[in-house]
């Protein structure tokens, strides 16, 4: 057909030739391969690897601190940071004596499971390990973003809003896990526990949630306990969490 | 935010169509669901700002935004869903699972040679 107008002739000599070339591409599918390649990784050397998202200022690094030394001689533990700027946060873990590698992501508002899969060979978590991995805070983009995780764990602070399951159900749907943090708080503020568990239940009623705080150790323990019991059902080449 | 990394993404596959199939790229189509949790004027500003020198410079942008649609267990039907975690209409189980709306798709390009 001629595709210059459209009519049945054929097309003139030196015309534009114009088609529409159907692809069907998902723009997700690059980073969801590369997450994929991780998993196997991962589950080959029976390491469980955590994607731990919040907004900014939920307490991720302070919880991560206090979680990793709940573990320490429990169990071997690794931590990949990602933050837009600075090595800030990898240097906590550090000083706390764990490995830790940091990954700028620049201007970039999230982490994806490229990056992530080559800083993961570069630290090299042993067989049988927990890897956490500390997302960029935001609840927005790290939701679409697949690294690979057995995982997602969102952490939400009762200082923040209490109805944020509501306003970013993209992030708790995603998650399986929910760690409501900075409880110590709880008997200085007006947040309502209850109400903010039947939001994220409503988006999401197969969350198991942790109330913790890193300040106090509240609740750190059943936290605990979970990751190390995950570590110990998913053995080296069970493949992912269901 | 994200969406500059999803528009990189889009750029990278349509240079590489356009440099095997030869052309031109004179439309872009894609498909993002009311429910990809993905902002469709920050993808249009996005697109604009990196369509510059790749084959798509001189592209239109044509974006299909299909509905959302979750599966209704109780009511063994797929109902509208205007949100992820809206109960069913007709009887109020929620979330539904949803089976449309998520999309995120580069559907096709129209290649001029």
């Amino acid at each position: 057909m001629c595709t210059t107008c459209g009519c049945g002739g054929p097309a003139p000599e030196g015309a534009p030739r114009r088609r529409r070339v159907s692809l069907e591409r998902s723009l997700l599918a690059r980073n969801d391969a590369f997450a994929a390649a991780n998993r196997e990784a991962w589950a080959a050397r029976g390491i469980l690897a955590l994607n731990l998202v919040s907004s900014p200022g939920s307490g991720k690094t302070s919880l991560l601190v206090a979680t990793l030394q709940r573990l320490r001689g429990r169990l071997p533990a690794a931590v990949l940071e990602g933050d837009q700027q600075t090595e800030r946060d990898a240097a906590r873990i550090r000083a706390a004596g764990f490995p830790a590698l940091q990954i700028n992501t620049g201007k970039g508002c999230h982490l994806d499971a490229h990056a992530v899969g080559h800083a993961a060979e570069r630290l090299a978590p042993p067989a049988g390990s927990v890897l956490f991995i500390e997302n960029v805070g935001n609840l927005v983009c790290p939701a679409a973003f697949d690294l690979g995780e057995a995982c997602k764990v969102v952490v939400l602070s009762v200082t923040e809003g209490e109805d944020k399951p509501l306003k970013y159900p993209d992030m708790f749907a995603a998650a399986g896990v929910l760690l409501l943090n900075k409880v110590d708080l709880l008997p200085h503020l007006a947040f309502d526990v209850e109400a903010c568990l039947a939001m994220a239940f409503q988006v999401n009623p197969d969350l198991r949630v942790f109330r913790v705080s890193a300040a106090t150790g509240e609740g750190l323990e059943a936290w605990t306990d979970w990751v190390a019991g995950q570590v110990a059902a998913a053995p080296a080449g069970a493949g992912a969490l269901p | 935010m994200h969406e500059l990394s999803l528009m990189e993404e889009l750029l990278r596959i349509a240079e590489a169509e356009a440099l095997a199939r030869g052309g031109r790229v004179e439309t872009v189509v894609l498909e993002v669901g009311l429910l990809a949790g993905v902002e469709v004027e920050a993808l249009r500003f996005a697109f604009e700002a990196l369509k510059a020198g790749t084959a798509a410079e001189a592209a239109a942008l044509e974006i299909e935004e299909p509905e959302g649609r979750g599966w209704c267990e109780a009511c063994a039907r797929i109902q509208p869903l205007e949100a992820r975690f809206d109960p069913c209409p007709d009887c109020g189980a929620a979330p539904l699972a949803v089976v449309g709306g998520r999309e995120l798709r580069l559907k096709a390009l129209d290649l001029v040679s």
